[in-house]
């Protein structure tokens, strides 16, 4: 397989791990403007506690599951018994995310040391599938494949069910939401919990491709703010995009100028900025 | 005597310890510390600008803060003296606080907020991953502290009152600027923005001013630091250095003058002792953080005052007993 066709390979699979992890965070912040500063710390949590599951000959997706349903659950109580009280106070929720944030990538530092961690891709992940008589690795179409399923679940759920109205409605306008009997503050904790599971679960899901290492989190923390700054806050379809071009442009970058990969990541963020800041997919904020 | 009077005494005994520092404090590592704490204090106040009086919380100014820095240090790494390295230091923090503001100021609140910690990023990226230019993980020594007036700055002692110098014009230009109608004009954006703008101020531009003030501040101390450290690694430019300067605004009580300034002596000094017996400074940052949310959600010291005076209440009327029952709350 050439060159390029390996790293649009990767790229595609990086996207779908970014998306994961971003539209979380596009429901989180975009939704619901909380500055969720933990989302790379769900992540990296995520991918760790799929780790220690691993090692103990579980299979690959009921990990990913459990660890994902645990960061949920984290979320879950972090948002329900913290956050709640600080609604709407930015600067008070910035604080106590990052501080979260510190703890949580100390605590990881001294429970699984400083070592990088690399699961092994599942047995039944690994191989290629011949398409067109060009050889594709399985794990990274597997991982594309999960992505486009929840990004059309996430949207179906969002679009079209009576709970993604409630949702809107709870985001809208809060307190005409609760006179109608919409139980708003219940269905945040469910978002936010929800925005940290699937994050959790992308962790684990990309663990046997990035592994997991300490200061992954505040690495995963600028992409998942990027891609949602590009897409357009609180835009699915936005982050869908947004992750497979910062996917594209990570690898090729890394590729073609090692150097400064890192920094031309931020490049469409910072036109899109300038150009159209509501982002590419977001609803102009009046 | 008036509270006027008081002040001014405050002030004047304040001064007189500033400046006797060195004789009192005897041991120069304490006298280092308090240069750290001077250098620290001014990108304190620089950020405090935007977050206090602005309304406008940047987690973007480390990125700055290591700007200034590692224009400076790469400048006197080249070979060049120490008044073209700072000159060039300032313009090229300046430039990057002006393509900051202009930026972040595309929008306020939480995506203000969001952006800069973008930017900061890049400026992390930059300092960690381009290591043709920066010097990677490496960093970059700063061999020699300057020479004004022909004083060397090498000893604990000088280099504190240069701090000291700098630290004390920026406290002035400070109160200048908060008093001044512009300081007014800038309180007023944060407060009531669409009311500003329909009385015919520039909100935009008093934004975009004042980022470059800060930048500017936030750049003098990121100088001070290099000559200070005599080395600079992407550690700096880390989000721990933003949450830092964030810490010690937001632990002294935004948008005072003298918080900034106790917030960067209480974090400081914590730093120091922690770092001198566990590795953990990123955990009790955390810790603290969260706790001044969950408990002192008004600042370090204002806040400690509430608890202390609610707990010298509870100790009063146990003391009393039941002859003097006083009412839980409402009295104050």
């Amino acid at each position: 397989m050439s060159l390029w066709l390996t790293l649009a390979v990767n790229s595609i699979a990086l996207g779908g791990l970014l998306f994961l992890l971003s539209s979380g965070f596009s429901l989180i912040f975009g939704l619901m403007r909380i500055p969720n500063l933990l989302h790379g710390s769900f992540f990296m949590l995520g991918a760790y506690f799929g780790v220690t599951i691993l090692s103990q000959n579980v299979n690959f997706w009921v990990a990913a599951l459990a660890s994902g349903v645990g960061i949920a659950i984290i979320g879950g109580l972090i948002e329900r018994f913290l956050l709640r009280r600080l609604e709407g106070q930015v600067l008070p929720q910035v604080l106590l995310t990052l501080g979260f944030a510190f703890i949580i990538s100390d605590v990881c530092l001294m429970i699984w040391t400083g070592d990088p961690w690399q699961p092994a891709t599942p047995d039944h992940l690994r191989g290629a599938l011949q398409i067109a008589g060009l050889f594709f690795p399985l794990y990274r179409l597997v991982i594309v494949a999960v992505a486009v399923v929840i990004a059309i679940a996430l949207w179906l759920m969002v679009d079209w069910t009576r709970l993604g109205a409630m949702i809107r409605a709870g985001v809208d306008d809060a307190p005409i939401a609760r006179v109608v009997g919409i139980k708003v503050s219940m269905l945040f904790t469910l978002i936010f919990a929800l925005g940290a599971g699937l994050a959790g679960f992308a962790g684990v899901l990309g663990a046997p491709y990035l592994s997991v290492y300490p200061g992954l989190d505040f690495e995963m923390l600028p992409l998942a703010l990027i891609v949602v700054l590009l897409g357009g806050t609180g835009s699915l379809l936005g982050a869908l995009v947004g992750s497979f071009l910062i996917g594209f442009l990570y690898n090729f970058g890394q590729a073609m100028f090692p150097d400064l990969a890192y920094v031309i990541l931020f490049l469409p963020m910072l036109i899109v900025l300038v150009v159209r800041p509501q982002g590419l997919f977001g609803r102009a904020i009046s | 005597m008036s509270p006027k009077q008081l002040q001014s005494a405050a002030i004047a005994i304040a001064l007189v310890a500033l400046l006797t520092l060195p004789v009192w404090m005897g041991n120069g590592y304490y006298v280092n510390v308090a240069s750290q704490i001077l250098l620290f204090a001014i990108f304190a106040l620089a950020l405090n600008v935007l977050v206090g009086y602005g309304g406008l919380v940047s987690l973007g100014h480390a990125g700055l803060f290591a700007i200034a820095g590692y224009a400076g240090a790469l400048m006197l790494d080249a070979g060049y003296g120490h008044f073209a390295a700072i000159v060039i230091a300032i313009i090229v923090t300046l430039a990057s606080s002006a393509v900051f503001a202009v930026l972040a100021l595309r929008t306020t609140g939480i995506s203000f907020l969001m952006i800069t910690l973008a930017l900061g990023q890049i400026v992390w990226g930059i300092a960690y991953r381009w290591a043709s230019l920066t010097n990677g993980d490496n960093g970059v020594n700063v061999t020699t502290r300057p020479t004004p007036f022909g004083i060397s700055l090498a000893g604990a002692e000088a280099f504190y009152y240069a701090t000291l110098i700098i630290f004390l014009i920026a406290v002035v230009t400070m109160a200048i600027l908060v008093r001044s109608p512009f300081g007014a004009a800038l309180r007023g954006t944060r407060d009531q923005e669409r009311r500003m703008n329909a009385l015919g101020y520039n909100v935009w531009l008093i934004r975009f001013l004042s980022f470059l003030f800060s930048g500017f501040w936030t750049g003098i101390s990121g100088l001070l630091f290099i000559y200070y450290n005599q080395f600079i690694s992407p550690q700096v430019s880390a989000l721990t250095s933003s949450a830092e300067a964030l810490l010690m605004v937001i632990s002294g009580g935004t948008a005072t003058l003298l918080g900034p300034i106790f917030g960067s002596i209480i974090v400081v000094i914590m730093k120091n002792v922690v770092s001198a017996y566990i590795e953990r400074w990123n955990l009790v940052l955390g810790v603290i953080f969260v706790a001044i949310i969950s408990f002192m959600p008004e600042g370090l010291v204002p806040g400690s005052v509430r608890l202390w005076r609610m707990g010298w209440q509870a100790l009063r009327t146990r003391w009393n007993g039941s002859a003097v029952r006083q009412p839980e709350d409402g009295s104050r």
